[in-house]
């Protein structure tokens, strides 16, 4: 395994074209080295991001919007003076990942790009409308989160192509956004079902809602119904009810050591509900 | 000593609670573990392992490995003893495979190489031609119908014709008639109820550091229990005297009973001797969780008679323990274990082996007792509550005391359940109302305790401190608790005894620190050992005196006339009469060898209460307390800390724990992110109350305490969740899913 | 493998070391170092008896690798104590018999103290959180929560 640690992205990309065999980025390293450990990937090039100027930094841009590193790891997110009151929906979902000394290292792109389905931030980032800057050979694009996963451990991004930045728009008024998700235990687990919603209300009705599911299909989903299901109303009994069936009609996840099919459809709608609850009284409270 | 002189006995240390001799190095790092040592030349060790469940080892090529450079040795089955019998074969046959794996993760060939990535990278160019064999993981599959038959030879004489061959051993105990018991009974439950397999869980993996020497002798350095079992086996399974390997205990990082056998040490000198190095192994958590010795899996059935006023009039019970690809599950421990506190007239319990495919089972804390209880004493809670009976009273009415025999056979002596009992019944606990969801568990345990072999010395300097000489690993504080009864009878301050763990060549053997015998036993040794150096003392004092040795006593420090007829002389301290020592007839010892027979079982009674979320049926423990009979508390701390640490695996193993085995018959959780142990956010405070009935066997009527603590909380959980989820939970763990389907259905379902 | 040479500071002091870029920070600290209080109880970051501090912020050592060192503060257990002064929490461990084995001892104070260093007047949720990546399978955890409690009530006394 050879490793470089770049101090541009232009580099870090000439590297990756030019390698052969296996190739990583290396931002929080919570991913890689355990795979790396239980030989279930050794790169053959391992790519470390964290010497480029401005992958730790977390800037609100002037109108209102984030752009943050892409090695900004989650304890930096949840010390961040204001971010958490902006979006506290996506700083919850990537506090939960892993121990206090995983959100030492952690980061929101590492979590999408390990590609599981169990992804903690990424429902959450799906959510509030996340985009990510992805840079590669031929020039930069824009791509929405919901977009980079294609199945459990693969993402839509080439071998050549690096994520530059995380951009989370601005939140304005009357939004609010939440993740929860069921495990277990309290801590240390993978997410049995997870589930992100960001809404805005005006008036104390939901003017427009975005819902994400995690754990429950092969790639993390965004899921329209439920957000039609919120939209317009109070969140009265009958749009919670609602929610709730159009997230568990999303479901089609699997049996494993973690979960049940049954478990995780059933539990997805209880999680909707009480997500949708929290982000909702965010939501008026912001009004 | 009469039981009520033994109960007023004024103690000047024991009871108290000073710190740890080796706390320093403990809390700043510098203690050594066993992966903790190196030394010059020194290679690292890797195992190549199975990734079948079960398969015939066709061949075994090892020759692109040994071209790596930096490769020094590799050895396979070829490269240990051979005609070995009985468990030394098993272990053999369990560390290194020989023409079949048995089960994922089994160890074929292993590797010492210059570095451990070297090491690592060989064992993935060691080729095996494997042919796969059909295979059997689940107890209830393995001894039904088209089960593969595991290992015929190992059918022991008394399983009866007709058995499934995948049970290899059976056990009976009991007493009267079952029939006429439960002919008296006006209710009669019956149920069958199964726990999954669960690991130790040991933060330290196994590690060792092993120098054979082409003269035939070694040297071991690792982390165990019992250093002189590790001695005793790895001579065995290399074919060498035992005395030639001189073993050495590092600190132990936690074993619970699975660092009791061996599974790299051997393959370490073997790897050393091969390529007449120092050979250094570790495993990792994947290694540890595939293939050391998790606890059995079970299959308990258990019915019970009882009066309508709550009398047992019978109980019976069928215990099937699944232990892995050898004969060594505990079968006979829930037969004896599970009616032990209750004074039944008529009672029958039968404990069966089963064989699977799956890493042979090693001690986890109790044995075999944890499963059976989780039955027996979810039983007679069914009961108490269909008879309308406190479950503490229904216990209480049938609880063992002095005199009582047992259903596994001796009579007790004097024995602490109903204070246990009595002292839960009383505790705030107990009558705290509970809210919306919530659901409070009893449950009793009882263990045997135990004493083993055991040799203890001590030696006096002149400037009268103290060295202990123990050999069993400390592996929660026992140096505290031994230097504490030393302090006691010499009566010098606590802080001038230095207890050491003596190597296998410095002090003379001794059994594992195991079946809570510590306290008990090398406590026992320790007392008499330093007995016979104040003995040895007040010969010196008389002598000085010029009097007869009879006429001097030993009291709090100093050689005393005794007697009326001894005269007056000013008492001689420890520190004068070893300042004079090698003048007044050469250097004081004290030694003691035996094998305790005296141990005093112990009792417990938990409380629980658990809080489980209906819409997705995960529980919460929200109290608890133990409530154990420990004997007599030597330091208090380190008593609760076991009460604590007992009560919190079971509390794992009741809603989280279990190996997770595919269709493909390889384990699925090999890591600590998938086998849940509970972490600190999952728990509230773990109350202790400590009962202290003395065991009339001991000096200081000290029963162990570290395995009864493991016995009752997993029924006691069940208990709690079943009255929370309103479903008798019959099936460990009560994981999330299988709640929640239960409360659907109203029962719980595989 | 090519290895690489890395300058660090370890508890304050200047240190070199050459590693292969394979081997974690843990596998470095401890075997090429010396420096064995860090443990490797799992290796893959879920048990925390490897927790050290890095430029100040509590990791998994197994989590990071050596090569990522370049540069570093690294605090190990080893740098806790000041000389034979023990810290208020190491003492506190000892006093409340907040270990058994301890093996996951040097995890839990690296950890516990860093919390402390934030905040000396954590909730006993808090603390349980906090240290919710150090498992111990000994104690059950509560003497260790106590004695972080303690501690940290030392810790507000003397401030």
């Amino acid at each position: 395994m050879k490793y470089f640690k770049p101090d541009s992205f232009d580099d870090a990309i000439e590297i990756a074209t030019k390698a052969e065999g296996t190739t990583r980025f290396l931002a929080g390293g919570t991913d890689v080295l355990v795979q790396l450990r239980a030989d279930i990937v050794t790169p053959d090039t391992l790519i470390d991001l964290k010497g480029i100027d401005g992958v730790s930094d977390i800037t609100q841009n002037n109108d209102g919007s984030w752009t943050l590193g892409v090695a900004v790891t989650g304890a930096e997110m949840s010390e961040h003076p204001t971010l958490e009151k902006d979006w506290p929906g996506v700083v919850e979902a990537m506090d939960l990942i892993g121990s206090t000394q995983v959100q030492g290292r952690a980061t929101l792109v590492g979590n999408l790009c390990n590609g599981s389905p169990a992804a903690d931030s990424v429902p959450a980032m799906v959510a509030a409308g996340v985009t990510l800057t992805v840079k590669g050979p031929n020039g930069s694009r824009e791509v929405a989160v919901e977009d980079v996963p294609t199945g459990p451990g693969k993402t839509s991004l080439s071998a050549d192509e690096v994520v530059t930045a995380v951009h989370i728009p601005a939140s304005g008024a009357g939004r609010g956004d939440a993740y929860e998700r069921f495990i277990p235990r309290t801590e240390m687990d993978i997410a049995v079902v997870g589930c992100g919603i960001s809404l805005r209300v005006v008036d104390n009705v939901i003017v427009e809602a975005r819902v994400a599911m995690g754990a429950v299909a092969p790639t993390i989903r965004l899921v329209p119904d439920a957000a039609t299901a919120l939209e317009g109303s109070t969140l009265d009994d009958a749009a919670l009810d609602a929610v709730a069936e159009a997230a568990r009609a999303a479901c089609s996840p699997i049996d494993d050591k973690r979960g049940t099919i049954e478990f995780r459809i059933d539990v997805a709608g209880v999680l909707a509900k009480r997500v949708a609850k929290t982000a909702y009284e965010r939501a008026r409270a912001a009004q | 000593m009469a039981f009520d002189q033994q109960k007023d006995q004024q103690f000047k240390y024991i009871g108290t609670r000073p710190k740890r001799q080796d706390g320093i190095d403990k809390v700043t790092g510098q203690a050594k573990y066993g992966a903790d040592t190196y030394q010059a030349g020194m290679l690292h060790g890797s195992i190549v392992r199975s990734p079948h469940a079960h398969a015939r080892i066709l061949k075994i090529d090892t020759s692109e490995a040994e071209a790596l450079d930096g490769v020094k040795a590799i050895v396979t089955r070829a490269d240990f003893a051979t005609g070995l019998t009985g468990e030394n074969w098993n272990i053999l046959e369990n560390i290194m495979a020989d023409k079949r794996a048995l089960y994922d993760g089994h160890a074929l060939a292993a590797i010492a190489a210059t570095s451990p990535l070297i090491a690592r990278d060989a064992a993935k160019l060691v080729k095996v031609e494997y042919e796969p064999l059909p295979h059997v993981t689940d107890i209830v599959d393995a001894i039904s119908g088209g089960a593969p038959i595991i290992r015929e030879s190992s059918i022991e004489a008394n399983v009866p014709e007709g058995y499934h061959k995948n049970i290899c051993r059976r056990f009976e105990c009991g007493k009267g008639d079952v029939e006429v018991g439960f002919g008296e009974a006006d209710l009669i439950v019956e149920r069958d109820f199964f726990t999954e397999a669960t690991h130790q869980g040991y933060i330290e993996p196994h590690a060792c550091l092993a120098h054979m020497t082409p003269d035939g002798k070694g040297e071991l350095w690792c982390t165990t229990q019992g250093h002189y079992n590790v001695q005793r086996i790895c001579a065995a399974l290399l074919g060498i005297e035992t005395s030639q390997l001189k073993v050495t205990a590092s600190e132990i990082g936690g074993g619970f009973g699975a660092k009791t056998t061996v599974f790299i040490d051997p393959v370490a000198c073997a790897l050393s001797r091969k390529a007449n190095r120092p050979v250094k192994m570790v495993m990792n958590r994947s290694e540890v969780l595939r293939a050391t010795g998790p606890a059995s899996s079970s299959w308990s059935t258990v019915k019970v008679g009882m009066k309508k006023d709550g009398t047992i009039t019978a109980a019976q019970g069928t215990y099937r323990l699944q232990g892995g690809a050898f004969p060594s599950a505990p079968s006979e421990s829930p037969a004896q274990v599970t009616f032990a506190p209750y004074d039944i007239e008529h009672a029958e319990m039968v404990g069966l082996s089963v064989l699977t495919n799956r890493p042979k089972q090693a001690a986890y804390r109790a044995p075999g007792a944890p499963m059976g209880v989780f039955a027996s004493e979810q039983v007679l809670d069914e009961m108490a509550h269909e008879l309308g009976i406190d479950p503490i009273d229904l216990r209480l009415k049938n609880a063992a005391k002095e005199g009582t025999k047992g259903v596994h056979g001796p009579t007790y002596k004097r024995i602490g359940l109903i204070e246990t009992l009595e002292a839960a019944k009383a505790h705030p606990h107990y009558s705290i109302p509970l809210k919306e969801n919530q659901g409070r568990g009893v449950a009793c345990g009882f263990w045997f305790n135990f004493g083993g072999s055991t040799s203890v010395s001590m030696a006096l300097s002149e400037d009268g401190s103290v060295a202990l000489s123990i050999g069993t690993p400390d592996i929660g504080g026992s140096r505290a608790s031994m230097a504490l009864m030393a302090a006691e009878v010499l009566g010098i301050p606590y802080e001038d005894i230095r207890v050491t763990i003596a190597d296998t060549a410095s002090l003379g053997y001794n059994d594992n620190t195991h079946g809570s015998r510590v306290t008990y036993a090398v406590g026992l040794a320790t007392i008499e050992a330093c007995k016979s150096a104040t003995q040895e003392l007040c010969k010196r004092a008389a002598g000085e005196w010029g009097i007869d040795p009879e006429a001097v006593e030993w009291e709090d420090g100093y050689a005393r006339p005794s007697g009326p007829n001894a005269g007056s002389f000013e008492p001689l301290s420890l520190k004068q009469l070893a300042a004079k020592m090698t003048q007044t007839g050469g250097p004081i010892n004290g030694h003691f060898e035996a094998s305790p027979q005296t141990a005093g079982p112990g009792f417990a009674t938990h409380l629980v209460d658990v809080e489980v979320d209906p819409e997705t049926g995960k529980s919460t423990v929200i109290r608890y307390t133990v409530v154990m009979d420990a004997g007599k508390a030597i330091h208090p701390d380190y008593v609760e800390g076991q009460m604590q640490g007992g009560a919190v695996q079971g509390i794992g193993w009741a809603l989280n724990e279990e190996y997770v085995y595919g269709e493909d018959g390889r384990l699925q959780n090999t890591v600590f992110l998938d086998y849940r142990v509970p972490v600190a956010s999952d728990l509230p405070m773990i109350d202790c109350v400590i009962i202290e009935v003395p065991n009339p066997g001991h000096p200081f009527g000290v029963r162990g305490v570290g395995e009864t603590s493991i016995v009752p909380p997993l029924a006691a959980v069940a208990n709690a969740v079943s009255a929370a989820s309103g479903v008798r939970q019959t099936r460990l763990p009560m994981s999330p899913p299988r709640v929640l389907k239960s409360m659907k259905e109203g029962k719980v379902v595989g | 493998m090519s290895k690489q040479v890395v300058s660090t500071k370890v508890n304050g002091d200047p240190v070199d070391f050459i590693c292969d870029p394979r081997e974690s920070l843990l596998d470095v600290l401890r075997d090429r170092l010396g420096l064995t209080g860090s443990k490797e109880g799992c290796g893959t970051g879920d048990c925390g008896a490897c927790s050290i501090t890095l430029d100040g912020r509590l990791v998994c050592s197994c989590l990071v690798l050596g090569v990522e060192a370049e540069g570093k503060e690294i605090g190990t257990i080893e740098g806790v104590a000041d000389g034979a002064d023990l810290h208020i929490l190491q003492e506190k461990i000892i006093d409340h018999a907040g270990l058994q084995c301890g093996v996951c001892t040097p995890g839990i104070i690296v950890a516990a103290k860093n919390l402390l260093e934030k905040n000396d007047n954590p909730t006993e949720t808090e603390i349980r959180y906090w240290l919710a990546g150090n498992l111990c399978r000994c104690t059950g955890y509560d003497k260790i929560i106590r004695a972080v409690q303690d501690a940290a009530a030392e810790l507000r006394k003397a401030a």
